[in-house]
């Protein structure tokens, strides 16, 4: 998967660790702002009130 | 080397280990900031009349207390409910550090009210300073975690609440952990469902333990005095004129109800 994603990177070595450099925050910020807060109401954390 | 599953296992083992670094610490980051702006943006005057300049008011508290004429028992004036997600008033709670404040807006669901907005008033239960059980509930763990230290509250610790005209100034009387359903803890006479309103009461409902959903944890507490909010400040929100802070005793467990 990695390997694949790594050959299929354009350009030499050193443009292949600046997109993924790139890329890392933009997948972070994919998860932080939208998959995490999705996913949150799916488990049993901060339930704080009673007979809600 | 490793494979598609091996790979696809380790990215999944990486992405649980962000969402817990997200929940248990991004949230309250960003939960700690959104919190502090709100009450920020309140933008309520500040008490600015020395307790002893101030002779207002007619009516003189029982209580020996260090600002008799401004501390007032008898019945204050109460707001209506607002909107939902309206932040009406602030919680302090010296036990927790003299600079804690918190905002408390309408509503207790998750999503609108308690992760953005911090602690949460049940609709329908009694308004601050009202007669009947003012309830409000709030995050333990997470999302700025406004109640993440409420099983150090002891008896007659002081729990003030601010609206912009008024302080209403309660004390602990007791706490216990409960089932999820028990909704009697914030009827408007905690524990005695169906009773009548017989006094000025606050109730707060967490989780319990942390990082669970199995049980609740509950504060009650009962009002002392009121005083306006431009009078000054409460004696209890006052480092140097403040009693000394109970210690409590030898940390007793709640007593368990089911």
């Amino acid at each position: 998967m990695y390997g694949w994603l790594w050959r299929h990177l354009p350009g030499g070595r050193w443009s292949r660790i600046a997109i993924l450099a790139a890329l890392v925050p933009a997948v972070l910020i994919v998860l932080f702002q939208w998959v995490f807060p999705w996913a949150e109401p799916l488990l049993p954390f901060g339930q704080t009130t009673v007979g809600g | 080397m490793l494979g598609v599953t091996g790979e696809t296992l380790v990215t999944l083992g990486v992405v649980i280990g962000l969402f817990v670094a997200w929940e248990l610490w991004w949230t309250d980051l960003s939960a700690n900031r959104a919190q502090a702006d709100i009450v920020a943006s309140l933008n309520w005057d500040e008490p600015t009349v020395e307790p002893s300049d101030v002779r207002v008011s007619p009516t003189v508290s029982a209580s020996p207390s260090s600002n008799p004429w401004v501390e007032r028992t008898d019945p204050p004036s109460v707001l209506a409910e607002p909107a939902h997600a309206t932040t009406f008033a602030t919680m302090y709670v010296p036990r927790w550090g003299y600079d804690y404040v918190r905002p408390i807006s309408q509503g207790t669901d998750k999503k609108g009210v308690l992760d953005p907005l911090g602690i949460g008033h049940y609709n329908g239960s009694a308004m601050p300073g009202g007669w009947g059980n003012f309830a409000v509930a709030a995050h333990r763990t997470t999302y700025g975690k406004p109640f993440s230290r409420i099983d150090e509250l002891a008896v007659g610790d002081a729990i003030v609440i601010r609206t912009e005209w008024v302080w209403y100034v309660y004390r602990v009387t007791s706490t216990e952990i409960v089932a999820p359903s028990n909704v009697g803890v914030i009827a408007p006479v905690p524990n005695q469902p169906g009773i009548a309103p017989n006094g000025r009461y606050l109730t707060m409902t967490t989780c319990h333990p942390k990082y669970s959903a199995a049980k609740r944890y509950i504060v009650h507490a009962a009002m002392a005095y009121w005083m306006p909010s431009l009078s000054g400040t409460p004696a209890e929100l006052n480092p140097a004129d403040a009693a000394p802070l109970p210690t409590p005793s030898p940390h007793v467990t709640p007593s368990e109800a089911v």
